[in-house]
């Protein structure tokens, strides 16, 4: 619990370890697009086509704000999905009888700040984003680091496919929409 | 609704209308949105309650702190070198300052950042700059960090009370203690996990602790929840489980149902792994060595949700969840949730236990969610407060007003936090 006012010492590192960092424009530029069209879908509700962007044995993580774990075995997250798990949540999310997404909320991603290194497992990249939520006339906004974990594919319409997501936020959620019912 | 004097001094019992000839049992919807009520239940009930602060296993080594909003007061969670715990307020004696402005941590005294008065991790003042500045009847002894007037644990969940008049933490438990201890007695050691949910919602603090207690809205509200139990990991909801609700005295309740999900301790599903099977079902066994069957049964396989009075809910179900409801105003609220585990468990177990726990209940879970909407639409819809004055909370009171015992899916739980809150009011 963090009393009004307070703020956590923790401050994410967003840098992969044991990666070389990726210069080639052409690439970084791919990634980019890749990004941006993985946003699309999800403001856009495409959620079945943005669940097939991911690898069979991909995970969803928010830590929570407060301590940016890595660990969703050891610590308290606010999302860590298997495939299982995201596909359920995707499932709801599409059914009238998800109350707090009924009606939907809008949902505009700005990605910015885009890096990319090549990591032993594949292409990992950091990028800065804000979430502007729109529901029932109220203006919430989510701010923090995209970490994705691309691997490459060569029976897909896409590049890519994404092996981990994890959206690590700035701020606790107490402060933005109360709670979490739109995919980040 | 702005303040208004009709409010400040109507009697509560005009707020709360029980007529057991009649069946009805209702509530003033004036209740969950005057800013005037909210601030006499401030003075009311959150200053004369005792209130939940932390578990001592979240402060294990000295110097070891956290920072606590508690009805909206700073407080700080402290494992004094001396070996004690303290709650103290976070407030410097000098001027006010909060002393501590980080959540959590380990020192071995607190330095106030403005003038630079520094506490040890008693509380004691032993620092403060230029003191030839202070005259003789300066009395540094006294001036150390204060605590609230009460504070006591049971089983290791710590309580304050503002009221120096209440009475002790035991008494004032009553037949809640009983649960709590179920929850205690789930093993020898229990530990708060890393990490706490934080979340808020713009609706009154008394609707989520109704919600937080309503078996009736499980099928209606959590169709998607329940969907994906059903779909995703194979365990179906029984509709015609045993269930209950019973009145704990002092305002404490506590609804008692055998869900499908996975429980740690101790019922197996395949949600926990087939090779975490055999552990499961010994840890169960081990219970009914150890308590017999019939209590073994209470803390191992029987899902309940308790309220103690007025804020503090523990879900003992898919593992076991501390939440403390807070209000900051009639029309928002704050919550905090904390997982307690068995301490030392298997580590895929317990991972297992927190993924459960936050596909559920967590604010980003696929339920929570919709508890939050639903109090939401309430506050939007108790606008009409003026002309639809009331509530209805009689669902089974035909069935406790003839002694039967009363289900989950009846109100009694509600009714007996209502009829407390009134007798505080008054």
């Amino acid at each position: 619990m963090i009393p009004t006012g307070l703020t956590s010492a923790t401050i994410g590192h967003a840098t992969p370890s044991d990666a070389v960092r990726v210069r080639d424009t052409t690439v970084i530029s791919a990634v980019c697009q890749f990004l941006y069209d993985e946003a699309a879908l999800l403001d856009e509700w495409r959620l079945d086509e943005w669940l097939s962007l991911f690898h069979p044995d991909a995970v969803y993580l928010i830590p929570t704000p407060e301590d940016l774990s890595n660990d969703p075995a050891t610590t308290l997250h606010l999302v860590h999905d298997s495939m299982n798990t995201l596909a359920g949540r995707v499932d709801r999310l599409k059914s009238k009888h998800a109350h707090a997404e009924s009606p939907r909320s809008r949902t505009r991603r700005h990605i910015t700040n885009v890096r990319v290194w090549q990591s032993p497992d594949g292409l990992e990249t950091r990028s800065v984003f804000q979430v502007t939520r729109v529901r029932g006339g109220v203006v919430d906004r989510y701010v923090g680091v995209y970490e994705h974990l691309l691997v490459s594919t060569t029976d897909s319409d896409v590049p890519w496919l994404i092996k981990r997501r994890r959206v690590a936020l700035d701020h606790s959620i107490e402060s933005a929409g109360g709670q979490l019912s739109v995919l980040l | 609704m702005t303040p208004s004097t009709d409010s400040r001094n109507t009697s509560a019992k005009e707020w709360v209308v029980e007529d057991v000839a009649a069946g009805t049992f209702r509530i003033d919807r004036t209740t969950l949105i005057d800013e005037a009520v909210f601030e006499r239940e401030m003075a009311s009930v959150f200053g004369r309650c005792w209130l939940y602060v932390g578990h001592e296993s979240e402060i294990p080594k000295p110097g070891d702190f956290k920072a606590r909003d508690v009805g909206n007061r700073p407080l700080i969670f402290w494992h004094g070198h001396d070996g004690a715990k303290r709650v103290l307020y976070n407030s410097c004696r000098h001027r006010g300052a909060l002393v501590c402005r980080i959540p959590e941590g380990n020192a071995r005294g607190m330095s106030c950042f403005y003038h630079a008065w520094t506490y040890n991790s008693t509380g004691a003042l032993n620092g403060v700059p230029g003191d030839e500045g202070y005259g003789e009847h300066f009395d540094r002894a006294a001036m150390g960090l204060l605590s609230p007037p009460k504070v006591d644990n049971y089983r290791g969940f710590y309580f304050v009370c503002f009221d120096p008049g209440a009475v002790g933490l035991k008494t004032y438990l009553a037949g809640a203690a009983d649960y709590i201890d179920l929850v205690a007695d789930q093993a020898d050691d229990l530990e708060v996990v890393p990490g706490a949910h934080e979340y808020s919602m713009d609706a009154n603090w008394k609707l989520f602790v109704e919600n937080s207690l309503d078996g009736y809205h499980l099928l209606p509200l959590h169709k998607t929840y329940f969907t994906y139990l059903e779909e995703r990991e194979g365990n179906t909801l029984d509709r015609d489980d045993t269930t209950e609700a019973l009145d704990l005295g002092n305002g404490h309740a506590v609804i008692c149902v055998h869900g499908p999900w996975a429980r740690p301790v101790a019922r197996w599903t395949p949600a926990l792994g087939e090779h975490n099977r055999p552990q499961v079902e010994a840890k169960y066994q081990e219970l009914v060595e150890r308590y017999g069957s019939e209590r073994a049964q209470m803390i191992g396989l029987t899902d309940r949700n308790l309220l103690v009075f007025p804020n503090l809910i523990i879900n003992d179900i898919m593992g076991v969840v501390i939440r403390t409801i807070t209000p900051t105003a009639a029309g928002h609220t704050k919550i905090h949730q904390w997982s307690l585990a068995t301490a030392g468990e298997d580590p895929d177990l317990r991972a297992r236990r927190l993924d459960s726990y936050i596909a559920f209940q967590g604010p980003a879970g696929l339920a929570t969610p919709d508890d939050l909407e639903a109090c939401e639409a309430c506050q939007a819809g108790l606008r009409t407060a003026p002309d639809v004055t009331w509530s209805d909370i009689s669902r089974g009171m035909h069935r406790e007003h003839a002694g039967q015992p009363s289900m989950a899916s009846d109100e009694l739980q509600m009714r007996a936090f209502w009829r407390r809150w009134q007798s505080l009011l008054d």
